[in-house]
């Protein structure tokens, strides 16, 4: 279920500016790819572009194409809805609905998607997914308690647990552990590594250790400067990025010395 | 040891002993306010409370058989202007707040503000010379397709002049407080929320209903309280539109209508004489107590999420 991204030639717009210039890179199925980059430099900003979240802010537009599976995400015919319940999406900060529960939570993007499921289907689905996101066995015993009674790792679990439900074909992460401790970090490492069996992965990252722990190949974005826009410098095996990089730029931000 | 130091004592300045003692002088003026008017209130309506119809001629029986279908006629015409406007108000906020450009979401929210300033006086004149000739026609096919409905039944007005029409002209005169704080309220549903709905593959209304209503849900309870408020204690619209009659009935259509507390003040006053005044006073302690209990309750509601409070 998992698909192969293409991207040819990105150009990623608010209004006038230009955020994100010419990206083209391809992402395997079932891989972790992490994007790391100083702050500012597009990659989040990218990353939204994969499932059309970009365009939710007024004035967002894109130039190029993304393919996911060889169809081009951003033809005038593709509903924006139907690409996102195949890519899913798992942000920087956990942000389950505050008025339902870990259980509605779980069952919110399939009750969206207009199906109707029998409780014993639903009960099932609630399980499997929690499951999925390694949350079943803390939150069993109180599925119908509210989603924003856990904590902070645990809802970025619930978070996911969500996104999968779906059963998404991709799932995007932005910076899902910056808002999180040590240790509920290395859980949804251990998350990632897991999904990636079934799912194509994307991560954006500020930590490098956490890039060269998940994932297989790292894109570095770098800016010239404030005003100019982000640019895919070196995109390689993670060991590649991390060890050898071609360009100086990416040795200077992966070793520290950048700035 | 030393001993302890001495504490340091704030300096008073002439300033801050200003504006400590006009900020209390203010406060304490709304209690003032408050009290006088209570106390007006219950001390002319004591005489009221009691009397009977040899006492004051504008009663029937006694106090309390006059003042019922009052209250039944103020919190029925207040109920049916609220249900008319809610949905209404919600759906303008939600334009205004979701759906509309940005430009036109400023100018919109203008002209709502603007609803607001029209004086009631001439809501009523509208209501009279355009609104209720003009929904006669409607008001005969209602009662003729849906007359099975016992709202709908009875002879039809021949002018329009209803408790319908009434909340009606009501409904448009709450509409631009309610639609403020719908609107106020859905602006503040948290991005992060709207964001996950939309990620899930939602699309603009079930963003909506997943993210921004559950989230606005007081503030719309609020804003209908308020506005049910405001309902209650209006006059001249009321008083202009309505044909009166002392009942208790539920058809909307008919020319027999209850009338409403602060309309039959309004339209009895400048007759009335002897203990027929108190009797008049006595029903404005049974609005304000109607009214104080309604705002209240709405207080009560928006103080459980305090980040609203920018909504009143």
């Amino acid at each position: 279920m998992s698909k192969r991204i293409e991207v040819r030639d990105l150009n990623v717009y608010y209004s006038k500016f230009l955020a994100v210039e010419g990206v083209t890179l391809e992402i395997e199925p079932r891989s972790v790819t992490a994007f790391i980059g100083p702050s500012g430099c597009g990659k989040s900003t990218f990353l939204r572009t994969l499932n059309r979240m970009h365009e939710v802010i007024p004035g967002a537009r894109v130039e190029g194409e993304v393919l996911i599976d060889g169809n081009n995400l951003y033809d005038p015919a593709v509903d924006p809805v139907l690409v996102r319940r195949q890519v899913g999406m798992v942000f920087q900060r956990p942000n389950p609905f505050p008025t339902m529960s870990i259980k509605e939570n779980v069952l919110a993007g399939v009750k969206l998607n207009n199906k109707r499921i029998s409780k014993s289907d639903a009960d099932e689905l609630v399980e499997r997914s929690l499951q999925g996101a390694n949350l079943w066995n803390e939150v069993k015993d109180r599925l119908d308690r509210p989603g924003s009674g856990l904590s902070g790792g645990q809802q970025q679990r619930l978070c996911i647990a969500r996104a999968i439900a779906v059963s998404p074909e991709v799932i995007l992460m932005d910076e899902p552990c910056s808002a999180l401790d040590p240790i509920s970090t290395l859980a949804i490492e251990d998350l990632i590594e897991e999904l990636k069996q079934q799912y194509t992965i994307v991560i954006v990252t500020h930590n490098m250790q956490q890039a060269s722990r998940v994932s297989d190949k790292t894109a570095f974005f770098n800016i010239a400067g404030t005003g100019r826009p982000g640019k895919l410098i070196e995109y390689a095996d993670t060991t590649t990025i991390f060890s050898n990089p071609s360009v100086q730029a990416t040795e200077d931000y992966v070793s520290g010395r950048f700035g | 040891m030393t001993s302890a130091p001495a504490p340091i004592k704030a300096k008073l300045r002439v300033g801050d002993l200003v504006f400590s003692r006009s900020a209390v002088f203010a406060g304490s003026m709304i209690l003032v306010t408050l009290a006088a008017v209570a106390l007006f209130l219950i001390v002319q309506s004591i005489p009221a409370l009691s009397a009977t119809k040899e006492d004051a001629s504008i009663l029937e029986t006694n106090f309390w058989e006059y003042v019922g279908p009052l209250v039944f006629g103020t919190v029925w015409a207040a109920a049916l202007a609220l249900l008319i406007a809610l949905p209404i108000s919600i759906g303008i906020a939600l334009f205004i707040s979701h759906y509309a450009p940005r430009r036109l979401a400023s100018v919109l929210g203008y002209v709502v503000d603007l609803l607001a300033a029209v004086p009631s006086v001439v809501f009523g004149l509208w209501g009279i010379g355009v609104l209720a000739p003009a929904v006669v026609p409607v008001y005969t096919w209602l009662n003729e397709n849906l007359g099975w409905i016992p709202l709908f039944s009875g002879t039809v007005s021949a002018t329009g002049r209803t408790i319908l029409t009434a909340a009606l002209v009501l409904a448009v005169m709450v509409l631009p407080i309610m639609t403020a704080i719908c609107r106020e309220v859905f602006l503040q549903t948290p991005v992060l929320h709207e964001e996950a709905a939309l990620a899930l593959g939602a699309t603009r209304w079930e963003m909506i209903r997943v993210a921004v209503l559950p989230f606005g849900r007081s503030g719309i309870i609020s804003a209908s309280v308020l506005g049910l408020g405001r309902a209650l204690g209006e006059t001249m619209a009321v008083a202009m539109v309505l044909s009166a009659a002392h009942v208790v009935t539920f058809d909307l259509l008919t020319s027999v209508n209850p009338t409403t507390i602060a309309a039959n003040i309004a339209l009895s006053f400048p007759e009335a004489y002897a203990l027929n005044v108190n009797v008049l006073i006595a029903t404005g302690l049974i609005l304000f107590v109607v009214t104080f209990a309604v705002n209240a309750f709405a207080r009560w509601i928006i103080s459980r999420r305090k980040e609203f409070s920018g909504a009143n």
